[in-house]
C-alpha cells in the first residue's frame, strides 16, 4: 500500500529489522510527506522522531512516522549530499517538526528551506561550528 | 472565558494572529522576561511572553542552558557507559530511562531478557512512574497556590526512592538496568518492601482527590484553561498525560506493548476537555493504575536468571532501531544507528518533554498571564530532557 501510494515519486523500499524503510528523493519529500498524511489508507499524522545522521560522505534525515488510528509506522528517508545539505521544511505538514528542524539545523547545519525560523535552539547565539557533525572535534570546547 | 476574535489580522514579529483584545481600548503590549532563573519555570528555561493587559499575546521559549550534547557524548562512549548519561536526561524518572536505550541495543542484537528482569524491569518503571506523578501532583498544587501537598508527595516519593536505594544502591541516577537484563538480583524482602510501601502511597493518592482534584479553588483555576484538541496536540507531536488529556487513547504501553504489558491488566485514562484540570486527573488516575500494576507483577513474578547471556562489551550488529517507551512525560523514543562497533554511530533522543514543550505556545496563546505559570506546569517538563 505504501509503496502504491508513493509509486510516482520513486521510492526505494528496504527494512531495518522489524521496520519499513523508504527512501524518496529530497525533491518529493513535501510531495510524499502531504499524500503519507492524507491517504485516507496511510493517514500518517504523527511525526514521532526527526533525526538528522552525518554519514561523513552524506546526511541522511529520518522521518519516523506513525499514524494513530491505523496504528502502524514506519520511517522515511532523504539522503543529502554533504556539501549542500538543504531540505524542504515540512513543518506545513506536521507542525510537530518546529524544534527538531531547528536541531537538526543547530547541531548538523541542515537547511530546512521554508521555516519560519531557523535561529539556534539549544545552542547560543553567535556559536561556531557544527557540533553534532562527525568532523567537529570532539574534546574541543569554546569559552563563552 | 475565550474572547472573540474581532478578525482584525495583526502583523507583528513575522506572525500573523487574530487579534482577541478589544481595540476600542487603548492598551499596550509589553514584553516580559520569566526565567530562566525562576522557581515556577521547574528548571532553567526561559520564556519571553508578549501580553496585552492580562492576556498573553505571543509567547517565545528559549532552551537549551542544560545542552550537554549527550548525543555526542554517547558516540563516544560504550554502551554500558551510555546508561549513565540516560539516567541524567529526565532526572525524575531515571528507569524509564534507562530502559530506552536497553531496548534498542536488545532489538538490534535480538537479545532475549529473561522474565525475571523484565518483571523487576515493569515493576521498577510504574514505581518511577508514580514517583515522578507524585513530585506532578506536589509542584502543580504549589503553583496553584496550595502549599501542603507537596509536603505529602514528596513523602510518598522518598518511600519509592527508598525502595530504588535497597535495589540499586542509589535514590536518584541508578545504573541498575543492563544490556540484557539487570545488574543485580532485587533484595529478598522487595515483595514485601513494596507491599509495605504501596498502603501509604494509595492512600495519599486517595487524598490528592479530596484535597486538591476537586477543590473549588483549583478548578477555578485550572478547568478551562490551556485547552487544546487533540488533533492539534496529536500534530504538535505532544505525547503522554498531556494528550490522553485531550481525549487521544495513544499510550505505547498499549499500542507497542513492550516489557510484560500484554500481560497486565490496566485501563488508559483519558479526558475529554484537554485543559490543565484533564492533565493533572489523568496524571492522578495513571498513578492508580501504576499500582494496580506493580501489584500484579508482584502476584506473577517467579525467580530465576536475571541476566541474558551477553558479552561483556555489547556490540550490536550494523544496522539502526527506533525503540520507545512510555515515560511518565509521553513517548520516549531512541534512534540508534550503529555501525558494529562497541559505540553507537548516532544516537537521537526523542524526548517528550521537547515535544510537549512545543505545544505550549498554542495553549498560552489568548489566557491570562497569571494562568501561563499553570499551563507550563500543567506539562510537567523536566529541562535535562528538553535540553539534553
Amino acid at each position: 500500500m505504501l509503496s502504491q501510494a508513493l509509486a510516482e515519486l520513486n521510492p526505494k523500499m528496504s527494512a531495518a529489522l522489524d521496520e519499513v524503510v523508504v527512501t524518496v528523493e529530497r525533491d518529493a519529500l513535501l510531495q510524499a510527506a502531504l499524500k503519507l498524511r492524507d491517504d485516507p489508507g496511510l493517514s500518517f499524522n504523527y511525526l514521532m522522531c526527526l533525526s538528522v545522521v552525518d554519514y561523513e560522505d552524506r546526511f541522511e534525515v529520518v522521518y519516523h512516522l506513525r499514524s494513530l488510528a491505523k496504528a502502524h509506522r514506519f520511517a522515511l528517508k532523504v539522503s543529502l549530499p554533504y556539501d549542500d545539505p538543504r531540505i524542504s521544511s515540512v513543518i506545513s505538514v506536521w507542525p510537530g517538526a518546529d524544534w527538531h528542524e531547528r536541531e537538526g539545523h543547530d547541531l548538523f547545519g541542515v537547511v530546512f528551506e521554508g521555516h519560519p525560523n531557523l535561529s539556534p535552539l539549544l545552542l547560543y547565539d553567535g556559536f561556531e561550528g557544527y557540533p553534532g557533525r562527525k568532523s567537529y572535534p570532539f574534546n574541543d570546547y569554546q569559552e563563552w | 472565558m475565550s474572547l472573540l476574535p474581532l478578525g482584525e489580522k495583526v502583523r507583528m514579529r513575522g506572525i500573523s494572529y487574530p487579534m482577541a483584545i478589544d481595540k476600542q481600548l487603548d492598551s499596550l503590549e509589553l514584553m516580559i522576561n520569566v526565567g530562566p532563573q525562576h522557581p515556577a519555570t521547574h528548571g532553567v528555561f526561559r520564556m519571553v511572553v508578549w501580553i496585552d493587559g492580562e492576556r498573553i499575546v505571543d509567547v517565545e521559549p528559549h532552551i537549551g542552558y542544560l545542552h550537554r550534547g549527550t548525543e555526542k557524548l554517547c558516540e563516544g562512549e560504550q554502551y554500558s557507559q551510555i546508561i549513565t548519561l540516560f539516567d541524567r536526561l529526565d532526572y525524575v524518572a531515571n528507569f524509564n530511562n534507562e530502559l530506552v536505550v536497553c531496548m534498542a541495543a536488545e532489538k538490534l542484537m535480538g537479545t532475549e531478557v529473561p522474565e525475571r528482569a523484565q518483571y523487576i524491569r515493569t515493576i521498577l518503571c510504574e514505581l518511577n512512574r508514580i514517583a515522578s506523578h507524585m513530585l506532578f501532583y506536589g509542584t502543580f498544587a504549589l503553583d496553584a497556590g496550595a502549599m501542603t501537598p507537596v509536603m505529602y508527595a514528596f513523602r510518598e516519593r522518598e518511600r519509592i526512592q527508598s525502595l530504588f536505594e535497597a535495589t540499586s544502591g542509589a535514590r536518584l541516577m541508578h545504573n541498575y538496568f543492563r544490556i540484557g537484563g539487570v545488574r543485580q538480583d532485587a533484595p529478598d524482602d522487595f515483595a514485601q518492601r513494596i507491599t509495605t510501601l504501596l498502603e501509604p502511597v494509595k492512600e495519599t493518592i486517595a487524598e490528592a482527590d479530596r484535597l486538591i482534584t476537586f477543590n473549588e479553588a483549583f478548578l477555578a483555576r485550572t478547568r478551562d484553561v490551556g485547552t487544546i484538541d487533540g488533533n492539534t496536540a496529536v500534530a504538535l507531536g505532544l505525547t503522554g498525560p498531556s494528550l490522553r488529556a485531550s481525549g487521544v487513547e495513544y499510550d505505547v504501553r498499549r499500542t507497542e506493548p513492550y516489557l510484560l504489558y500484554d500481560r497486565l491488566d490496566f485501563i488508559v485514562p483519558t479526558g475529554d476537555r484537554g485543559d490543565c484540570w484533564d492533565r493533572f486527573w489523568v496524571r492522578i488516575r495513571e498513578m492508580e493504575e501504576s499500582v494496580r500494576m506493580v501489584e500484579q507483577c508482584l502476584q506473577q513474578m517467579q525467580s530465576g536468571p536475571i541476566m541474558a547471556p551477553t558479552r561483556r562489551i555489547a556490540r550490536p550488529p550494523k544496522g539502526e532501531v527506533y525503540a520507545h517507551a512510555e515515560n511518565p512525560r509521553g513517548d520516549l523514543g531512541v534512534y540508534l544507528v550503529s555501525s558494529g562497533a562497541d559505540r553507537p554511530y548516532r544516537l537521537k533522543v526523542r524526548p517528550p518533554s521537547f515535544c510537549n514543550l512545543m505545544s505550549m505556545k498554542h495553549m498560552m496563546r489568548n489566557a491570562y498571564m497569571a494562568d501561563a505559570i499553570m499551563i507550563l506546569g500543567s506539562l510537567d517538563i523536566v529541562l535535562g530532557e528538553v535540553d539534553r
